[in-house]
């Protein structure tokens, strides 16, 4: 295994976050009978051993199917679950760190200012918390029915002390709904959700996550529940934000064919794990890994050809419990090349195939590829 | 060709709401031959549940059909009374997948008691005679017969949408309706089950009238297209004729909104503005205050609709002489 090259976030200059070797694991509740038998405690392995870089004002997505730990990765960027192990090394903004006056006392993980945000305190890291924001995938559910629209709003300028009367915090939360064209402002501001549209709730998420500055934010599937209609509406504004703030995205997506128009890479996973990585385009166009291959033939085409052909997608069975990973190559169950490779049995049953690169920043997990 | 299994006439349905009258289906004409599938496509919120609910007569309160003709199999179904049409036509002759019917199977029962229900009401069969068709019945959705035994939360997404459709095949109705059938489900799951669709419609010559808010997955079904807007029917044809060749521009906006897998990025675009209120909906042509090409007739008087290539027809100002 002379040349292979495993993969390894790069931390530099241009690198926004870094997200190494994230597990989270969720305890499953033993029952009574259970803890007398001394049986094992169970996990759900929800995020099992992720790695990635996210370049600053990158788009780059996260996608695969319900279940995969897309929101679990996006939600401990965010320290909103509790990591079993790992880090996360975060560039924060330039105007967080010459205000904030905790940012002195982090600890540094690179010339450049990286900061560990796992190794931070909870009570020193509500500054950053301003910094890396979250867009919520249900519009719906996602904001509180008895409060309007200004009271959703000004509720994160209050908790970080943005804004010192009602009225300037009126101000700032008008310009937040304009910023995402829900105008004239003074007229939404006094509305409740359920007034709006689904597509006007959706922009009330992304004002909502950008009314304190932030310079990253995790979008997670912000448009699925949209109709396809007006879903380009909102990720052209959301395009359009990256642009005047300088954001950078990480992108949860299960829809491939958006992930093609938005992103710059995609990071495609399984059963808490990446199993291929790389540009946008390339992935989607050209994969290579037989769980991505699958995921793309899966996709409906506005095509009336396809009314005459039936293709099952190239996978067997169906997403094993994270409870119960199986061994090796966690897709090996389901895996239709491993049946015309049996040759590769043992190795895809029994030992786990790292991440390697393939082509220059293009990386799969699979032993098709790895040259032994 | 003989005549059609399904007949819709001028079709108008209402809600009686206190704000107003929604016109959520409003004058909707189409037909549906014996094997034939049709796809339902439109904007959430366009009538294309209402319209499903009024095929099988189950409109909820305060929504009643307030015009127009349902011939299926050559009689009048909104002629019947509530007691022949639940006798011969719902289930038997006309069944229906709801949105979202796989989160409602009863979590008490197994599913081979819900499928087997249906024999028992419908067709006076015993316990075990239903039990046995239910076997068949999920054989024939791809789920193992020994699964008559599971209950619905030992089952994954797709297999309860299986189960969901071995029921509404259960008394093997010549027309089945699916509202949105793959909502909810990821890609894998969904290519499955639009597959078991064709493999229906092609083995059992089922015709399935497809609804969903997503032109791409009607193509895999569909045969002949409708394209609702504002509770109206605004372009309806041969899929080949409706996909290759759009005429309205409403259609072309939907299209043009879908990302695509392969091929040149170019900008998506969108429909701007939001669907008409049923209530008031706009004067003339309903979707004017959204159109590109509006003109000023648009705004006032309501397009004709003109067949502008065989059995394709659309409703709009921009094809009339
Ligand atoms: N708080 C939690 N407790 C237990 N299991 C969880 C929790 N949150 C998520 N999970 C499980 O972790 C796995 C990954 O979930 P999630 O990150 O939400 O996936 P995705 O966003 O890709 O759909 C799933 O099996 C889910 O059921
Ligand atoms: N029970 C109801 N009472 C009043 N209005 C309704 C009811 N159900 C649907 N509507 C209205 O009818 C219109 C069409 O709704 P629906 O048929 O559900 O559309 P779609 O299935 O295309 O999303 C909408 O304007 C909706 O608000
Ligand atoms: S490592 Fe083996 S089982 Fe896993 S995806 Fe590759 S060929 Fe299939
Ligand atoms: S009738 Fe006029 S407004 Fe309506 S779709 Fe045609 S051009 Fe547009
Ligand atoms: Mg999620
Ligand atoms: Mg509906």
């Amino acid at each position: 295994m002379s040349e292979v090259q495993v993969y390894k976030p790069v931390l530099d200059k241009q690198t926004k976050l870094v997200v190494n070797g994230l597990k989270v694991y969720f305890p499953l509740r033993k029952s009574f009978v259970e803890v007398l038998m001394r049986k094992p405690r169970l996990y759900v392995r929800a995020v099992d051993g992720v790695s990635f870089d996210v370049k600053d004002g990158e788009v780059f997505a996260l996608a695969g199917e319900s279940g995969c730990g897309k929101t679990t990765t996006g939600k401990a960027v965010l320290k909103l679950v509790e990591t079993t192990s790992g880090s996360t090394y975060y560039l924060p903004s330039r105007g967080i760190m010459e205000s904030n006056p905790y940012y002195a006392l982090y600890k540094k993980v690179s010339e450049y200012g990286h900061i560990d945000l796992q190794g931070i305190p909870d009570k020193l890291f509500k500054p950053l918390r301003r910094d890396i924001q979250m867009i919520w995938q249900d519009p719906y559910g996602s904001l509180n029915p008895r409060r309007t629209i200004f009271e959703i709003l000004s509720e994160a300028l209050e908790i970080h002390g943005v804004g010192s009367t009602k009225s300037e915090r009126e101000d700032i939360v008008a310009k937040a709904l304009e910023e995402v064209k829900l105008t004239p402002a003074s007229e939404f501001m006094y509305r409740y959700p359920h007034m709006l549209s689904g597509g006007q709730r959706q922009r009330v998420g992304i004002a909502r996550a950008l009314i304190l500055k932030p310079s990253l934010i995790v979008a997670d599937e912000p448009v699925s529940m949209l109709d396809v209609s007006i879903r380009a509406e909102i990720l052209q504004l959301m395009m359009e934000l990256k642009k005047i703030h300088g954001l950078t995205y990480i992108f949860i997506t299960h829809d491939l064919a958006l992930a093609r128009y938005i992103s710059n890479r995609i990071a495609i996973m399984y059963l808490g794990k990446i199993v291929e990585l790389g540009d946008a385009r390339r992935v989607i166009e050209n994969p290579y890994h037989p769980y991505t291959k699958a995921l793309v033939e899966a996709i409906p085409e506005p095509n009336p050809e396809r009314r005459h052909v039936i293709k099952e997608p190239s996978i067997k069975g169906e997403v094993p419990s994270p409870i119960n990973v199986p061994t090796g190559c966690r897709f090996h169950p389901r895996c239709v090349a491993l049946d015309q490779h049996p040759e590769l049995e043992e190795l895809c049953k029994k030992k786990e195939p790292p991440l390697i690169e393939i082509e220059p920043g293009r990386y799969v997990a699979c032993w098709l590829y790895t040259k032994k | 060709m003989s005549e059609p299994l399904l007949e819709v006439k001028n079709l108008k349905t209402y809600f009686y709401t206190l704000r107003g009258i929604v016109r959520a289906v409003d004058d909707v004409s189409f037909e549906l031959y014996r094997g034939e599938s049709l796809g339902l496509a439109g904007e959430s919120g366009c009538g294309k549940s209402t319209l499903a609910f009024s095929l099988i007569r189950l409109v909820p309160p305060p929504g009643k059909i307030s015009g127009g003709t349902i011939i299926f199999e050559g009689r009048d179904v909104t002629k019947m009374s509530e007691e022949e049409f639940r006798r011969e036509v719902r289930w038997r002759g006309i069944s229906m997948i709801f949105q979202g019917a796989m989160n409602v199977l009863n979590p008490v029962y197994t599913i081979g008691d819900q499928i087997a229900e249906v024999f028992m009401i419908h067709k006076g069969y015993s316990k075990r005679e239903g039990l046995e068709e239910a076997k068949k019945l999920l054989q024939l959705v791809g789920i193992e017969p020994r699964r008559v035994k599971s209950y619905p939360f030992e089952l994954s997404g797709g297999m309860k949408q299986r189960a969901v459709i071995a029921m509404a095949l259960a008394l093997s109705p010549p027309l089945v309706i699916a509202d949105e059938p793959t909502t909810a489900l990821d890609v894998v799951v969904q290519a499955q089950i639009l597959n078991l669709m064709k493999r229906l419609k092609n083995e059992l010559r089922t015709s399935i009238m497809l609804i969903s808010h997503d032109l791409s997955i009607i193509a895999e079904v569909a045969d002949k297209i409708a394209i609702m807007y504002g509770g109206k029917i605004v372009e309806y044809g041969p899929s080949d004729l409706v996909y290759n060749n759009p005429r309205h521009p409403y259609t072309r906006a939907l299209l043009n909104s879908i990302p695509r897998l392969r091929g040149e990025i170019r900008d998506l675009t969108w429909i701007p503005g939001t669907p008409p209120d049923l209530i008031n909906p706009p004067p003339g042509c309903r979707f004017h205050p959204r159109c590109p090409h509006a003109m000023e007739r648009c705004k006032k008087e309501e397009p004709p609709v003109v067949e502008v290539d065989r059995n394709h027809y659309v409703a709009c100002w921009l094809y009339t002489k």
